[in-house]
């Protein structure tokens, strides 16, 4: 056991299967999908030879609106997610060790059921002479209100970047079928578990003395949870926000089932493209940005943490040189 | 010293079928190092945590500076507590730690940085302000967890169990720190412990808690020389105790009849009458052990016992013994102020003499 060559071995031993197991259902159709995007395609449906055409042809007028619409509607998902996944994530941490099996339990339980099924419910629910479709209708006219009190920039922005439509509602025209509504609702539905997963998981390991001392130095309930609670389970937080937005970005059951023509993403483009277009490159390089897109804010995270890390070491090696500069002896 | 800064006025807490804290009353003075000390489970913590506005009682008011805090929430008394576990926010530098309640308090950007800073030289640790806590030693979180909970001047610091995490030599030097903190800033310290060294040492005065109630409340040496009842007597330091009836009554002193044991003469400090039971207590240190019955002179009324020795333990400073008196197990323990090698040893199995003086008994509990 001491011997660093045998325990060498022994962590190759018990990593190659995992290494092997991505090598194979990941990286090497990663690299496909990316070869694939340097092919033309024939007519039949198969992929022609090398070419550059592909990328080529990307240029399409509807794909920025569609790709922007997928990152915004993704951004929303995950937005609501944490923010309903934070209270229930905190409930459950504090709740004894029988309460949190049935609860923990209880968020499971959806998982029994397909995915596809699970959707398709949605859409008997979200139907025009239902329920929902009244509360959806108060809704829009509760969003238009708000937006009203809104100072102008903002208003030009979130009618800029599509997080807001102009004009009155219209009763007959709204329907939460086939609405952008209906495809953040049941999003934020079936992602909401891996939202409180991981954040549940860091709230159990956070000590809630914590909550205690801020209150005995004279902080309120929030506050405590804002400034100790949150920055506590930040790691947690972070894992949610990736389970969410990832997912959210690939999404295509929901918005095919629910967004109709109103909330096509890119998902759904994907699909056009390989299965009624049989285009396989093109839809390669489709999905060959959307992993852009997603790489990309994750990149810009990890490089955010990192600087945050170097500017914390900076501050200390700053302090212990100025201490002995200052005359060492005390 | 006014005696009426912090009151606890007949203050009882429940929870469920347990009486935590069974209707206590005390008062503490401003400045004063006060400690609470009992078994775990005896409800000082409780205790400590109603002041701190965790816990509310379920009748009586607590009053501070004449102020009824009972119902107040903990952020809007100025009462501060140091954690067992320290407590220390993990995500923020030691530096910011500290800051956390002038902060909240709004206090100006330049006025936090002085008092932060001058915290950080009161507990020595001006060279790690910019560290995390989980980049620091035990010792070091302490004096963090103690510079956080008085930087904005709190009317009283709580200590809940503040040393039990450290190990013994941290302890001992953490205990002179505490002392000279105290002394500096003159702030009320509460002091929840089980330990009785750590009470013994620091405080002023100390409330014996057992069961949810106070056995006894004073300073240091009264208790631990003139305990209140066999539970204090035990629970402060070890004691020999002698259950019997008074046969006899001679001036200030009295002849005690234990079964399986002779006579013992105690003063008679509670004013017994003859066929009144009680409980002697004589602390280990007070009794001596010498291979020769003391000198006749020394006074025919001292207690002397043949004995027999049955355990020793042998611990530098002293040497502790079990002894068998009559039917009775008796504990000595003799300070080794002279050269030992020097001195004739008792060992194992030695006929010996035990003796104490009538004076250094005291009787704990009447029945």
């Amino acid at each position: 056991m001491n011997n660093p060559l045998r325990s060498k071995k022994a962590e190759w031993v018990v990593t190659t299967p995992s290494f092997l197991w991505l090598a194979f259902f990941f990286a090497v159709p990663a690299v496909i999908v990316l070869a694939f995007t340097f092919h033309g395609h024939d007519a039949s449906g198969g992929v022609g030879d090398w070419s550059l055409s592909t990328w080529r042809e990307l240029v399409d007028p509807d794909y920025p609106a569609i790709v922007w619409n997928t990152l915004r509607i993704s951004f929303e998902v995950t937005v609501w997610s944490i923010l309903l996944a934070l209270p229930c994530a905190y409930a459950i941490a504090r709740m004894n060790a029988r309460w949190r099996g049935i609860v923990a339990g209880a968020i499971m339980l959806p998982f029994w059921t397909s995915f596809v099924v699970r959707v398709f419910a949605w859409k008997t629910m979200l139907h025009p002479d239902g329920w929902l479709q009244a509360c959806y209708l108060g809704w829009l006219n509760v969003r238009a209100w708000l937006f009203g009190w809104l100072p102008g920039f903002l208003q030009e922005f979130l009618l800029w970047a599509g997080f807001a439509a102009p004009g009155a509602v219209d009763p007959a025209s709204s329907t939460i079928l086939d609405s952008e509504t209906a495809v953040v609702l049941v999003s934020v539905y079936s992602f909401l578990p891996f939202a409180i997963m991981p954040i549940y998981s860091a709230a159990e390991k956070f000590d809630f003395s914590l909550l205690e001392a801020a209150r005995d130095l004279g902080a309120k309930n929030f506050y405590a949870f804002r400034r100790i609670f949150i920055p506590g389970i930040r790691q947690g937080i972070v894992s949610a926000i990736l389970m969410v937005f990832i997912p959210a970005v690939g999404s295509y059951v929901i918005p095919q089932m629910l967004g109709g023509t109103n909330c096509v993403l890119i998902g759904n483009k994907i699909f056009m493209r390989a299965i009624q277009n049989r285009n396989i490159p093109h839809a390669s390089a489709l999905a060959t940005l959307m992993a852009v897109a997603v790489l990309v804010p994750i990149g810009i995270a990890m490089l955010w943490k990192r600087r945050q890390d170097a500017r914390d070491k900076r501050r200390l090696d700053e302090q212990t040189a100025k201490l002995a500069v200052g005359g060492g002896g005390r | 010293m006014n005696n009426d800064f912090l009151v606890f006025d007949h203050v009882t807490k429940r929870f469920g079928a347990l009486t935590a804290v069974d209707d206590v009353s005390l008062t503490v003075g401003k400045g004063e190092f006060f400690s609470l000390l009992g078994p775990s489970g005896c409800g000082k913590t409780t205790l400590l945590r109603m002041l701190g506005g965790f816990e509310r009682p379920d009748s009586g008011r607590i009053y501070l500076e004449g102020r009824d805090i009972t119902d107040l929430p903990p952020d809007r008394r100025r009462v501060h507590t140091v954690f067992q576990n320290y407590a220390l926010f993990p995500t923020m530098t030691v530096w910011d730690n500290i800051a956390f309640a002038l902060k909240l308090a709004k206090t100006p950007k330049e006025e936090i940085e002085e008092r932060v800073d001058s915290m950080l030289e009161m507990v020595q640790l001006s060279d790690q302000a910019w560290k995390y806590p989980n980049q620091l030693s035990g010792g070091q979180k302490q004096r963090v967890a103690i510079a956080r909970a008085l930087v904005d001047r709190p009317q009283v610091l709580l200590l809940d169990e503040p040393l039990a995490a450290l190990d013994l030599k941290l302890r001992q030097h953490m205990l002179i720190e505490l002392d000279a903190i105290h002394d500096q800033v003159g702030i009320t310290f509460l002091y929840v412990t089980h330990d009785q060294g750590e009470a013994m040492s620091l405080s002023d005065r100390i409330a014996v808690v057992n069961k949810g109630r106070i056995e006894q409340l004073d300073a240091p040496p009264k208790i631990y020389e003139a305990p209140a009842s066999r539970f204090v007597a035990s629970f402060i330091g070890d004691t020999n105790f002698f259950c019997g009836e008074i046969v006899s009554i001679d001036g200030d002193y009295c002849n005690i009849e234990v079964e399986g044991f002779p006579q013992i003469r105690a003063f008679n400090d509670k004013q017994l009458k003859v066929g009144q039971r009680v409980d002697l207590s004589v602390r280990p240190e007070k009794i001596r052990v010498t291979s020769t019955p003391p000198l006749p002179e020394k006074g025919a009324s001292i207690n002397v016992f043949p004995s027999k020795v049955k355990d020793i333990v042998y611990q530098g400073v002293y040497t502790k013994y079990w002894l068998q008196s009559g039917s009775l197990q008796v504990s000595a323990l003799k300070p080794h102020s002279r050269f030992l090698l020097d001195q004739e040893t008792i060992t194992w199995n030695d006929e010996v003499f035990v003796w104490w003086h009538p004076d250094d008994g005291y009787m704990v509990e009447v029945k």
